[in-house]
């Protein structure tokens, strides 16, 4: 199964065809989803409670998928804990229960090598001058290993001279910001950052001090998701558009990925749509049985990754909706199945008598 | 305390501050009239066809159910409402308030009533009908003992309101109660509180096996009244069934279909409910070690078949379609199970007599109603074993 996971991640992100890989990833998952069963109780009571048979094969459709927020009530761990260098977690907001991702150093170190390989796609082999739209005290303290600071020090190793542009108490720093693009002018610079923070504190601040900055050669990368952005109805073109604007930037990425299945992220191409790698893949489901949707049909999410050994995150089920669009014909040339992303699924009006005083 | 209509926290829907009380006896026939009268305009308002729960309260309140209820009660003669009752609603059940203000009405009291917060339409148009019924002058005394306001949570109005009322109804999970009740009611104040329950069922196997088509659907459709209805959510929808009985693998099957074909049809499944469901399955397949089985009607129904039923079974409940399911070959074998948090028991083809020795018998502690499948959710004059006519009025001794 190693094998063919390393094989796998030698070769260049967008150039398999979805028959080849689909052939190759039937035996990764069917392998990788007995190593999981084998290897972390709790996964292996899901699969045995929904009658999952490891001995037979099973094409991925058919394997369970683990609903993500499972990791934010479980420490789900498939090596002994030994082994375990590193724990992610995700950035909740305070009182929120956090998810907990354990990682062996073969897991972080393919996490590192996917997001390398995925990155040089869009931006090109070469370091560049990094802007980071943060805080460097995220990063600063090692022992809390956000998924904030995790994106940050992943893309960071395509950057070079990498500033950042919010200080401490997350205000514009428009000093450094300006001394670096003065220093990287007409050279091509990496801007990366979370889409939400962007907006709110990078884009809306340059609006307010009514500054422009020259960073017409800049590509921007980001993710983290549109849940607050959507409130406030921004979506993707705007977000672009009011970018360009202010700092000139026309090269922009969106990515879609969750600290779950961190390396192996869905990248934004120039057409538009979110591209599953080499090393990933996504599937919707109908949400009545969890039936694979058809090209074009809204589904729930599902995450397919070949990276994480150490913890059963696989297969994931998200809370998002999404359609796929197509598969190996997007006109950006890149293969691999690509998407849209509709949105988190609306939480139900609760009925009932258990409730809070409000 | 501040009055209402000065207190910019504080919404009125419905009437005045009561200010000199005047209690009724129960069952009076003034308020009787009223709610048959409250009963005939919901029934005809458009609004209550969008709402089946309103049309459930006016079909509760109705003239005929009324004169039924009050005939089983025999000792009214010397008894008279307490004075105010303050009832704090339950924040996500839009209808619960108007019932527990006819509770207060029934047992003679003056009432003031905190609907939730959030905005229910629902709500408005039973105030909006109340104060139709009320601009009635016949209805002078009942005016007198109706407020309904609404207010976000707000620490000052609810201990005003306690430190000024005869007996406070709390309806809602375990913290409400807890937070509400360290403010403190006078002295000679009753409480009642209607906390979190769980509640559960019991079908006799054989009785399914002989049931015909039509039957079955009737029963089906009960259970799914009793579950789906408000998404398993309720005190007294049920998430354990148990069967006694024999022929038990056919007849579970009969009996489940039955259920998948209603829920098939009139079940509206959102993502977020497959989504929620799906995760809840997960976490039990970690955390409840009694499992054997698992039927699942695609995400529609969950079956969970558990081989021995652990004392905390209480712990685990379904939502929106998902049952823990036990064999028992006796009922008594359950009854290590049952606990202070037990309501409802409901049944099929099990003599009620059975399942009443089943809780005196045993001496529990837990289950409170013992009602025929489909009647989960019908609420009543006595809830959590509480006689709420008897509890919110007093007894004049006559010698």
């Amino acid at each position: 199964m190693m094998d063919s996971i390393v094989s796998i991640l030698n070769r260049s992100p967008y150039s398999i065809s979805s028959q080849e890989k689909d052939a190759i990833y039937e035996d990764i998952f069917f392998n990788l989803t007995n190593h999981h069963y084998s290897n972390c109780p709790q996964y292996r009571r899901i699969l045995d409670t929904l009658g999952y048979d490891t001995k037979k094969t099973h094409t991925i459709d058919d394997i369970p998928p683990i609903p993500v927020r499972l990791f934010k009530e479980y420490e789900l761990v498939s090596v002994d804990r030994s082994k375990v260098v590193k724990t992610m977690m995700s950035s909740g907001t305070s009182g929120q229960k956090v998810s907990k991702i354990f990682l062996d150093s073969e897991t972080a170190s393919r996490q590192t090598k996917a997001l390398a390989k995925i990155t040089s796609e869009f931006i090109g082999k070469k370091r560049l001058p990094m802007l980071v739209i943060d805080t460097k005290e995220v990063v600063k303290d090692r022992n809390l290993f956000s998924a904030r600071g995790a994106g940050i020090l992943g893309f960071s190793l395509h950057g070079f001279d990498v500033t950042y542009a919010l200080d401490k108490e997350m205000n514009l720093d428009i000093e450094a910001i300006e001394a670096f693009s003065t220093k990287h002018k007409d050279k091509d610079i990496l801007i990366f950052g979370f889409t939400y923070m962007i907006w709110e504190l990078f884009y809306k601040e340059l609006v307010k001090l009514n500054k422009k900055l020259g960073l017409d050669k800049g590509i921007l990368i980001h993710g983290g998701g549109w849940k607050k952005l959507a409130a406030e109805e921004v979506d993707n073109s705007t977000f672009k558009k009011n970018l360009q604007n202010v700092c000139g930037i026309q090269r922009v990425h969106n990515y879609y990925g969750m600290v779950e299945q961190t390396g192996s992220i869905f990248m934004e191409c120039e057409a538009g749509y979110l591209h599953s790698s080499a090393y990933s893949d996504v599937k919707m489901r109908r949400h009545g049985d969890f039936s694979v949707c058809d090209i074009g049909e809204v589904g729930l999410i599902e995450l397919i990754s070949i990276i994480p050994s150490s913890y059963p995150g696989h297969i994931i089920l998200s809370e998002d909706t999404g359609e796929i669009v197509g598969i190996d014909d997007c006109q950006c040339g890149r293969t691999g199945s690509y998407f849209k992303i509709h949105g988190r699924i609306k939480k139900a009006e609760i009925r009932g008598c258990s409730d809070t005083f409000s | 305390m501040i009055p209402f209509h000065d207190d910019n926290n504080i919404e009125v829907l419905i009437g005045t501050q009561p200010d000199l009380i005047k209690p009724l006896m129960p069952f009076d026939d003034q308020c009787c009239d009223f709610l048959a009268d409250l009963s005939s305009i919901l029934n005809v308002l458009p609004e209550s066809k969008t709402y089946p729960e309103i049309m459930a309260f006016a079909f509760w309140c109705r003239k005929a159910n009324i004169t039924k209820i009050k005939s089983i009660y025999t000792d009214l003669d010397s008894r008279i409402g307490l004075g105010i009752v303050f009832h704090i609603a339950p924040s996500n059940v839009p209808i619960n308030f108007a019932y527990s203000l006819v509770f207060g009405l029934l047992s003679g009291n003056a009432n003031v009533v905190r609907v939730p917060f959030r905005l229910f339409p629902q709500v408005d148009v039973i105030c909006s009908a109340i104060n139709k019924v009320l601009a009635n002058k016949k209805y002078q005394d009942i005016r007198n003992m109706i407020s309904v306001i609404r207010y976000e949570y707000n620490d000052t109005i609810t201990e005003d309101l306690s430190s000024n009322c005869d007996a406070r109804v709390i309806w809602g999970g375990d913290d409400t109660i807890r937070k509400i009740r360290s403010f403190p009611i006078p002295v000679r104040g009753t409480d009642i509180s209607f906390a979190d329950r769980y509640s559960f069922c019991v079908i006799d196997s054989e009785s399914i096996a002989d049931l015909d088509q039509i039957k079955l659907i009737q029963l089906a459709e009960g259970f799914y009244n009793d579950t789906y209805l408000m998404d398993q959510n309720a005190c007294s929808s049920p998430h354990l069934v148990v069967w006694a009985g024999h022929h038990k693998t056919e007849t579970k099957k009969k009996f489940w279909d039955a259920v998948n074909d209603i829920v098939t049809k009139k079940y509206d499944l959102e993502a977020i409910n497959s989504v929620d469901k799906y995760t809840l399955l997960c976490q039990n397949a970690i955390a409840l070690e009694e499992i054997s089985s698992l039927d699942r009607y695609k995400n529609y129904l969950y079956r969970q078949t558990i081989k021995e039923l652990p004392a905390n079974i209480d712990t685990f409940r379904g939502k929106c379609g998902y049952f823990f399911e036990y064999d028992a070959n006796d009922i008594n074998e359950i009854s290590h199970i049952v606990n202070k948090k037990y309501q409802t028991l409901t049944y099929y083809g099990v003599d009620k007599q059975l399942l009443v020795d089943f809780v005196l018998k045993n001496r529990l502690l837990g289950i409170d109603r013992i009602v025929p499948i489909g009647k989960a959710l019908d609420i009543g004059l006595i809830w959590d074993g509480i006689d709420v006519i008897r509890s919110l009025s007093r007894v004049v001794d006559v010698h």
